[in-house]
């Protein structure tokens, strides 16, 4: 099966304080760790999983700069056949539907059987992935936790509802499905592996390598934009203890045992 | 403006929570708008949960089919780009079946999308102005969207306070025959229940709860003593869960338990929409963080900005000694 997986490269916001920039246009993005989107890594690992059992090959590709072949090239670390960057002046400010429009163009100049993306990236909008779907015409499932190929026609997939209750479904390819995280374990990768792609030509693919009509991509094509950043008012919010360790310690047990009823 | 539509999800004939949240919504968005509710299912379920959304409808538009007898959101939006008309603001809930249905029929719609929209600032000259949240709920952006050609938006549960009164005598209208065949490449098969654990953290009154803070498999050991010193249990966040170093029944939150705790120690854990959804019955809830900014302070009682690897530890230690001296 040939799988193409579309990942971002994002700030890491379990392990970053983010704070607003001057402008309050953007976050401070100088001295921030950056990675691969959570449910993209796990995207990728299923479908390494996949061309495991099915044979194929699995394609990462990335709608964005030079800094974001990093994660192209951790995902070909760990398995990934190639990588691709799209990239152009043209991209800057496209919106979901830009996107995928960009992606759309990339998946009609190749063939792809499966196309994988994660949930939703650091915007939280969950939308390329079926956005992607309904621009090719492909069947599209959300929150995929579980997949298995049942013939080269189609596939048997769950997704995740509510309560961690799995709604399983059968679907044909070609099909888009966005992963849920925790769907398998993704494997690690180390400085070793990701030195071993390191020699491995990236193509940057830009709007007319793509056949992308400017105008419907970047600011040009945004029906949705961004106005600023801005860090909501607290509302009443907690009461933070100033003491020290042990009286913090003391405070809260105390806290818990009132509150929680226990003697 | 276009017309505001209002996607109701059902359940055995129960309109969900967010059917009056999305009337809300719509109201932000246009005061002066009358919202019609978009209702689709099959049988006496459609019927019984139509019925109910007409008290706060002033119109609702049925599509009984049964095919779409179970929501199937790729059938239901063939349904939908059949009815509704051009240029039109449809708004679904920000929920498991908005993200599958959401995206792709703001593209058949030929219509802008916005996701997960807390609130409405204000629709001017043909431009709706919302807050959202970003990288993981530790920013919000104002977003502008383009209505000219109508809107697609999916709105956070919860985020849309419904005042009590206002009753519609709505009617009803049938547009199932204006609806041609559906077919999809998916086909809904079955629903396999989450498997209940070995501990059940609903019924418990204190939580000891942890995020990905906890860092690693072997720390959650540390929880666990906490846990035993209070009379507790330990619960979880979706990243312990997805690293499988907690089984699936303890995960609290939308795709996971509700709780209604009286305490809630939220150990390591940023206080994601997702996550709070899962805590009910308005516990008192300690925050333990090591970031200052993060938004489960927004939400708790009580917070200390810490490590948790040390200051849980501490706890425990500290019960120990009270329950021998
Ligand atoms: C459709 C969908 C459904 C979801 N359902 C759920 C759900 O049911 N339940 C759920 O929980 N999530 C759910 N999520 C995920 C959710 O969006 C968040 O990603 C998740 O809740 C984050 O978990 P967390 O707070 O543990 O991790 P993070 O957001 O990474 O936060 C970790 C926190 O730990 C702090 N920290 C790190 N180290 C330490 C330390 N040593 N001491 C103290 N603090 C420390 C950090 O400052 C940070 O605030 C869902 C997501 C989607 C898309």
């Amino acid at each position: 099966m040939e799988i193409l997986v579309c990942i971002k490269r994002v700030p890491d916001t379990s392990e970053n304080e983010l704070q607003l920039n001057t402008g309050g246009n953007d976050i401070e993005r100088d001295d921030l760790v950056y990675s691969i989107n959570e449910p993209d890594n796990y995207a990728v690992e299923e479908a390494l999983q996949i061309v495991a059992r099915t044979g194929g090959n699995v394609t990462v590709a990335t709608v964005g700069g030079e800094d974001d072949e990093e994660v192209l090239r951790r995902e070909m670390a760990m398995g990934a056949k190639q990588g691709v960057l799209l990239s152009d002046e043209a991209f800057n400010g496209s919106d979901g539907k830009g996107i995928a429009t960009i992606l759309k163009s990339y998946v009609e100049k190749n063939h792809y059987d499966l196309i994988l993306t994660g949930v939703q990236a650091d915007d939280g909008a969950a939308q390329v992935g079926g956005m992607l779907a309904a621009l090719l015409d492909y069947p599209f499932a959300s929150l995929v936790n579980s997949i298995e190929v049942v013939d080269g026609q189609k596939l048997r997939i769950g997704r995740e509802i509510e309560g961690g209750n799995k709604e399983v479904n059968e679907i044909d390819l070609p099909c888009v499905l966005s992963i849920q995280t925790g769907i398998n374990e993704p494997r690690y990768v180390g400085m070793k592996g990701i030195r071993q792609v390191a020699s491995i030509e990236i193509p940057a693919l830009s709007a007319s390598d793509l056949g992308v009509a400017e105008a419907t991509v970047g600011e040009a094509g945004a029906k949705v934009t961004r106005i600023d950043y801005f860090v909501p008012a607290l509302g009443k919010g907690a009461e933070i203890l100033q003491g020290g360790r042990e009286e913090n310690v003391e405070k809260v047990i105390e806290l818990v045992k009132a509150r929680g009823g226990v003697n | 403006m276009g017309r505001i539509f209002a996607y109701i999800t059902h359940k055995n004939g129960v309109a969900d929570d967010s059917a009056l949240e999305l009337a809300m919504a719509a109201r932000k968005i246009d005061p002066s708008a009358s919202p019609t509710a978009l209702i689709t299912g099959w049988g006496s379920a459609i019927d019984a949960a139509s019925a109910s959304v007409a008290s706060s409808y002033a119109e609702v538009w049925k599509i009984s089919n049964e095919k779409l007898a179970y929501p199937n959101a790729e059938l239901v939006r063939k349904a939908l780009v059949q009815v509704v008309p051009a240029g039109s603001i449809v708004l679904v809930p920000h929920d498991h079946f908005g993200i599958d249905l959401g995206p792709g029929l703001s593209v058949r719609l030929n219509a802008a999308f916005v996701s997960d929209v807390l609130a409405v600032d204000a629709t001017e000259g043909g431009f709706l102005r919302a807050v959202r949240q970003e990288f993981g709920g530790q920013v919000s952006a104002h977003v502008r969207c383009d209505l000219s050609s109508g809107a697609v938006i999916t709105i956070r549960p919860g985020a849309f306070k419904v005042p009590a009164g206002a009753t519609q005598n709505g009617t009803i209208v049938d547009k199932s025959a204006e609806i041609g065949a559906l077919e999809s490449g998916r086909r809904y098969i079955e629903t396999i229940a989450a498997e209940s654990g070995d501990v059940d953290i609903t019924r418990h009154p204190i939580l000891v709860s942890i995020g990905r803070g906890i860092q690693d498999k072997d720390n959650i050991a540390i929880a666990e003593e906490l846990a035993v010193a209070l009379g507790a249990a330990v619960s979880c966040s979706r990243p312990v869960v997805d690293a499988k170093w907690l089984p699936k029944s303890r995960q609290v939150g939308s795709s996971g338990q509700t709780v209604k705790p009286k305490v809630y120690l939220a150990c390591g854990i940023s206080g994601s929409f997702q996550h709070l959804a899962g805590i009910k019955g308005n516990p008192f809830i300690v925050a333990i963080n090591k970031n200052p900014k993060a938004p489960i302070f927004q939400v708790a009682d009580v917070g200390i900005v810490d490590d948790i690897l040390e200051f849980l530890p501490e706890m425990t230690d500290k019960l120990k000694q009270v329950a021998v001296g």
